[in-house]
């Protein structure tokens, strides 16, 4: 089974582009299996479950989102490999920018988007930086020359990754980019993978429920400003 | 990696000669103090958990700039010569075969009609793509009547092919003169400066209206920028092949643009239903379900009928302008 982590930033078009590979994985006769992960509500596994793929939905809650996904994919890869699944994409959102879904040796996808600015790559951290394949889209809203603008200032941040244009809406590039994924890395079970990078870490009183403000309701790991 | 000696250098003899590597570094949330000591040095030297804040472990960090390197000292290597593209038909949406074996030169300009959803967009992803055989329409791209390398296919620094698409919308917000500099500086052209002046220079011979160099990109008008962005794509783009989706008539001097682009030397193919660019091409291709349906080369009597077409478009130009400057059209 074909595994890959796909990530980026709220609303950059994760859920278009993997509609639009699922359409040209379909058109190659592979099963598809997808997971969502999301914080509070999402509809995007009825848009999924529509194409006709398997489709598995992770809330976290009240949980750190990507601390979720961590202890739960494991049992999700599982999931896809027992179903029969040819493919398994999971998606993510990078929701504070320090976090990251990707896994060693498992095919890592951001994705990001041309209105996010020309400052965002730069802020994005390893779910950018470490990514395999990073899928740029909106490119019908502005000139080519902002989007290789942008895509340079990706390619500086991540020299190391393939870098491509995909509209969401119309497919333009989706097939190109579905035959990347014929060549992700191919697994039964992530036992023994470890993360591409640690995940940013908070124990202190208000992972626990504190609420009041000030001083003397702070206590675990704890960080202050310099002012 | 080619340059080993630079990581050897002091530091800010390597920044001076390569000012990009502190682009790199500062991208990443480093904090940059040139001295003496070498580029190792200071990546050896690296504080473990301000790196661990910043979201990236030094053996990534030198991972990356390796690969950034490579990169930008592949910008300066020389671009492959494209002397003939080649585009063997495939079929079309039933599965009718393409027959054709169509071979492009640089200086030729190609026009692909035909109407919306038939296939234009597709034609040109496929020359993008530098199709093998392996997209829906099975058609197969040689350059230099060779199977190229798939290089071409995902290289930033030299892409094969450089699109103009109809949308010229900007949402950075940078003037007409940064964004310039930003693209020449992303391209590492040796002289930026005076590329960008001269950019902003033929923008401004192709626009229908002059403009600033400060005027934010933002506010351009739909002519100004797309006389912006072709001056862009014939001085600062060491693409072989341009794709252009249509030059709209307002605001530019479609003959002009044009002749900027072929005096480059690139292959042109344009996606146009406009009569006085069709007949400026030397074959149209007309898509149909798909497919190249048909291949007409301008004829002697069409080009004859170029010149009374450029007459209409002159006037027609000429009454727009008195509108534009509050006169009145009784008289025309």
């Amino acid at each position: 089974m074909r595994f890959l982590t796909i990530s980026g930033p709220p609303s950059s078009g994760k859920t278009s582009v993997i509609l639009r590979v699922i359409e040209s994985l379909q058109d190659r006769k592979k099963k598809i299996g997808v997971v969502k992960f999301d914080c509070l509500l999402t509809d995007d596994d009825k848009l999924y479950a529509k194409k006709g793929v398997l489709v598995k939905k992770g809330l976290s809650g009240a949980l750190c989102p990507d601390h979720y996904f961590v202890s739960n994919i494991e049992s999700c890869v599982t999931w896809g490999h027992e179903n029969g699944c040819e493919y398994l994409i999971s998606e993510s959102a990078g929701l504070c920018n320090r976090c990251s879904p990707h896994i060693k040796e498992i095919t890592a996808v951001c994705v990001i988007d041309n209105l996010s600015g020309i400052g965002t790559p730069k802020k994005i951290g390893p779910m950018l930086k470490s990514a395999d394949i990073v899928v740029i889209t909106k490119g019908d809203i502005v000139s080519q020359a902002e989007r290789e603008v942008f895509a340079s200032r990706v390619k500086q941040v991540n020299p190391g990754a393939i870098i491509m244009n995909v509209n969401g809406i119309t497919g333009q590039g989706a097939f190109e980019l579905t035959s990347l994924f014929e060549d992700a890395s191919d697994i039964e079970t992530l036992k023994g993978k470890v993360l591409r990078f640690s995940m940013p870490s908070a124990l202190c009183s208000y992972c626990l429920g504190e609420t009041r403000i000030g001083e003397e309701h702070q206590t675990g790991n704890i960080r202050k400003m310099e002012i | 990696m080619k340059d080993t000696a630079l990581f050897h250098k002091p530091m800010t003899e390597t920044l001076t000669q390569h000012p990009y590597i502190e682009d790199f570094l500062t991208s990443f949330g480093l904090v940059v103090k040139p001295d003496t000591n070498s580029l190792q040095h200071y990546l050896d030297n690296l504080d473990p958990d301000n790196l661990e804040d910043l979201g990236i472990s030094k053996d990534q960090l030198c991972q990356s700039l390796d690969d950034f390197l490579t990169g930008m000292l592949a910008l300066s290597d020389p671009m492959d010569k494209v002397e003939a593209l080649t585009i063997i038909g495939g079929h079309d949406k039933s599965g009718n075969a393409e027959e054709l074996e169509l071979t492009l030169k640089p200086g030729e300009v190609i026009c692909i009609v035909g109407p919306t959803g038939s296939g234009k967009s597709r034609l040109l992803a496929d020359i993008e793509w530098v199709a093998q055989g392996d997209t829906p329409t099975k058609r197969k791209i040689l350059i230099n009547n060779q199977v190229p390398d798939s290089k071409w296919r995902f290289s930033t620094e030299h892409k094969l092919v450089a699109q103009l698409s109809q949308n010229m919308n900007f949402v950075m917000d940078l003037s007409a003169e940064e964004f310039i500099r930003m693209h020449a500086e992303s391209r590492l052209v040796t002289d930026p400066e005076e590329k960008v002046a001269q950019i902003l220079q033929q923008a401004n011979e192709l626009a229908g209206e002059q403009f600033a160099p400060d005027t934010p990109v933002t506010s351009l008008s739909g002519g100004q920028s797309r006389a912006l962005m072709i001056a862009d794509m014939a001085i600062l783009s060491k693409s072989p092949i341009a794709l252009i989706d249509e030059i709209e008539n307002a605001g530019i001097d479609r003959k002009k643009a044009l002749d900027l682009l072929i005096k480059e030397e690139k292959i042109i193919l344009m996606a146009t239903h406009d009569p006085i660019l069709a007949l400026m091409g030397d074959r149209r291709l007309v898509i149909k379900n798909g497919g190249i349906h048909k291949i007409i080369e301008s004829s002697a009597a069409e080009r004859k009928n170029l010149v009374s077409l450029e007459e209409l478009d002159n006037k027609l130009l000429a009454l727009r302008n008195r509108i534009r400057t509050g006169d009145t059209l009784e008289n025309i």
